[in-house]
């Protein structure tokens, strides 16, 4: 589904990512981990297609479809779906109402008429009970005044709502409770198909409690510097990432 | 010969056409003084410090036009809002259209300004409200020295007008330039009630100068909801002149929406003389190319317990230029007021400008007066949050910058306004969405 190759990547001219490899096949969760400043949300934004990223060398694929040239936009229509790490505020505009001009517009890119009212009305309510997500604050504002666990639970119901080829949950445990963390994970896990793909990434191992990937990549100086499976998670959560550090310099 | 020139020399011809033993001409006379005095205003005075007349003084205007022009529905049903039924006080090049108007003499007035000055009946009104709270400044000045036509509209007490009431001036371009001078009067009494919405459109791209005076009079417990929409050719300019009397107990809300004309100055003039008053004053200004808009407001409390709270926000690109002089006064004996004054702007282009320019002058000391005054750009970080959930680039401005414009919204008390500024709004910003936030 997605393929990397050597990807470089600056920002400011400054190089983050230096040859990042990463295959993702459908049914896949894949976990990114690695310690403070190795890249982890830069590759997140290149994947999502953010302008201040640019990508100097390598390939991005989506079902074999180079998306390195992309509007972000254009990702997202292609199913490519980012939880931030720090959802924006967006006064004015009602949770609903941005995610009916979200599903709207993806329609209308792939020249499917607007979905019905009734139509929408019914899967805001499906996704949103999955989420736990009460009616009242489906009126709000997006995201203004939310807290850290609202944001999150808010990013995956966006995603339920778009039903995204591939997700990339960036630090989506951050901010959260261990009840909103239950909840946030219980709902990635049924959105879960073997259709689509998962990226989680995360500094720590909590979340991978809960998601269970199968395949953790460590993520050290723009690079991946090792592959293994969930149990690599809870090796990094012990040893800590100087383990990693030390044993790449011998 | 410049404009100054041309419209003095004019004045002998004028007052060949109207009746010049009234009292209505004295007043007429002395305003032409005043002007032939004062002239147009410079940039050299403080409040035109911001805004040249100059280019849009250059042409040389028909003053009185001749040539009637007929105008068909059909050319003019998108300026109206049509979607309800509404009284209808129509001008075509500054003459009264009796084919597109609908008037009413039951119970209240909603007629003419040129009858309401010639007929006995209507002289004690005239009498008292009359030129009683314009200004006598330059261009306030020039249109009195003129006054001829306009909407009158009387709401005696306790009536509630169930209609909106459409006061609409076009200019059909039959001259190359063309200058107007409507003049309005609204007088609503104790506990009456009434809705207006005023426009003033051009029909090709030929110049046109519109220098409009309007007075407003809220008796007790009155009710004013006025909304004013600007959305002409980048050829036509304007001047609107408007001034609000309260008594105590009153509510006044004037709605500006600023989307398009070439020079657009408002003079919103609030003058508070009783107790318990509310005033709201609210504009939304989205503009482009070298589009000039300059709101001047003037909120003058003169007795306690009143409030004023005035939200304006403006939205610039291009080459645009934007003027916001926001003026509170709070007079002595004006304790306990609350006035509250807000100004966000912002400036999509590197080239377009703001001059934003609060000020508060405060004589009473148990007062809340809170002013704010913003001006920042987009959100690119917002504008890529909304792109990632597949939103395009040029959709997502448009909906921040809805969103950012919404609160002006939000009190618009008539539908059918609200939906038409909506459709307005997201042709300016030319999306195709449908913003129902």
């Amino acid at each position: 589904m997605l393929k990397i190759e050597n990807l470089h990547a600056e920002v400011e001219r400054k190089a983050i990512l230096k040859g990042l490899n990463l295959k993702v096949k459908p049914g896949e969760i894949h976990a990114i981990m690695g310690p403070n400043g190795a890249g982890k949300s830069t590759l997140a934004s290149v994947i999502a297609g953010k302008e201040d990223y640019e990508v100097t060398q390598g390939i991005i694929e989506l079902d074999g479809e180079d998306i390195s040239e992309l509007d972000p936009d254009e990702r997202a229509h292609a199913g490519i779906f980012l939880s931030f790490q720090y959802p924006v505020e967006i006064p004015g505009v009602t949770v609903t109402n941005f995610i009916k001009t979200a599903i709207n517009e993806s329609r209308k890119a792939q020249g499917l008429d607007e979905m019905s009212a009734k139509d929408m009305l019914k899967k805001i309510r499906q996704k949103s009970s999955l989420l736990e997500i009460d009616r009242k604050f489906l009126s709000r504002s997006l995201n203004e005044g939310f807290s850290g666990g609202e944001k999150k639970r808010n990013e995956i119901f966006q995603m339920a709502m778009l039903e995204p080829k591939l997700a990339i949950l960036d630090e989506t445990d951050s901010g959260l409770d261990i009840d909103a963390l239950r909840v946030v994970a219980n709902g990635v896990n049924t959105l879960k198909s073997s259709n689509n793909a998962i990226i989680v990434i995360t500094h720590y191992q909590r979340l991978l409690d809960h998601i269970i990937p199968d395949f953790v990549h460590v993520l050290h100086d723009g690079k991946i510097v090792k592959t293994g499976d969930a149990s690599l998670a809870h090796e990094l959560e012990a040893k800590g990432y100087d383990w990693i550090k030390e044993k790449i310099i011998s | 010969m410049d404009l100054k020139e041309k419209i003095v020399s004019s004045y002998v011809a004028f007052e060949d056409g109207v009746n010049m033993n009234s009292d209505v001409h004295e007043i007429r006379s002395k305003a032409f003084q005043n002007f032939e005095k004062l002239g147009f205003p410079s940039k050299k005075i403080e409040a035109w410090k911001y805004t040249s007349l100059n280019a849009v003084l250059r042409e040389d205007y028909c003053l009185f036009p001749n040539k009637k022009k007929t105008v068909t529905l059909p050319q003019v049903k998108d300026h109206f809002i049509h979607d309800i039924d509404t009284y209808k006080v129509v001008f075509v090049d500054g003459k009264y259209s009796s084919f597109l108007s609908e008037t009413t003499h039951d119970n209240f007035d909603v007629c003419l300004m040129s009858s309401a000055l010639a007929k006995p009946k209507y002289k004690p009104i005239i009498e008292n409200y009359f030129n009683k709270v314009a200004k006598q400044d330059h261009l306030t000045s020039l249109n009195t020295a003129f006054v001829k036509e306009g909407a009158y509209i009387h709401i005696p007490r306790n009536t509630e007008v169930e209609k909106p009431i459409q006061i609409i001036n076009f200019t059909t371009g039959t001259e190359d330039a063309i200058m107007t001078q409507p003049r309005n009067l609204i007088v609503v009494e104790q506990n009456a009630y009434v809705q207006i919405i005023e426009r003033h459109q051009s029909l090709t791209q030929n110049a046109a100068l519109t220098n409009v005076v309007t007075e407003i009079f809220a008796d007790r417990y009155a009710t004013v909801d006025y909304y004013k929409i600007q959305n002409d050719h980048t050829s036509a300019s304007l001047v609107d002149n408007t001034f609000i009397e309260q008594q105590s107990e009153s509510t006044v809300a004037v709605h500006t929406f600023s989307f398009g004309g070439k020079v657009t100055r408002n003079n919103l003039n609030f003058y508070q003389m009783g107790k318990h008053i509310n005033s709201t004053l609210k504009g939304i200004t989205i503009i482009e190319g070298k589009q000039h808009v300059d709101h001047h407001t003037l909120v003058h409390h003169t007795a306690p317990n009143c409030e004023s709270h005035q939200d304006y926000k403006g939205i610039f690109n291009e080459r645009a230029v934007g003027v916001f002089n926001g003026k509170v006064v709070v007079e002595k004996d004006a304790q306990k007021t609350n006035a509250y004054q807000q100004n966000n702007n912002v400036l999509v282009s590197d080239r377009s400008t703001i001059n934003a320019k609060p000020q508060l002058e405060i004589f009473a000391d148990d007062v809340k007066c809170s002013h704010g005054c913003t001006t920042g750009q987009l959100d690119e970080q917002a504008l890529f949050y909304m792109q990632q959930r597949g939103i395009p680039k040029k959709e997502a401005r448009a909906l921040l910058m809805y969103a950012f414009a919404n609160t002006v919204l939000e009190s618009v008390k008539i539908p059918e306004v609200k939906e038409r500024i909506t459709k307005l709004i997201a042709m300016k910003l030319s999306v195709r969405i449908g913003f129902d936030l």
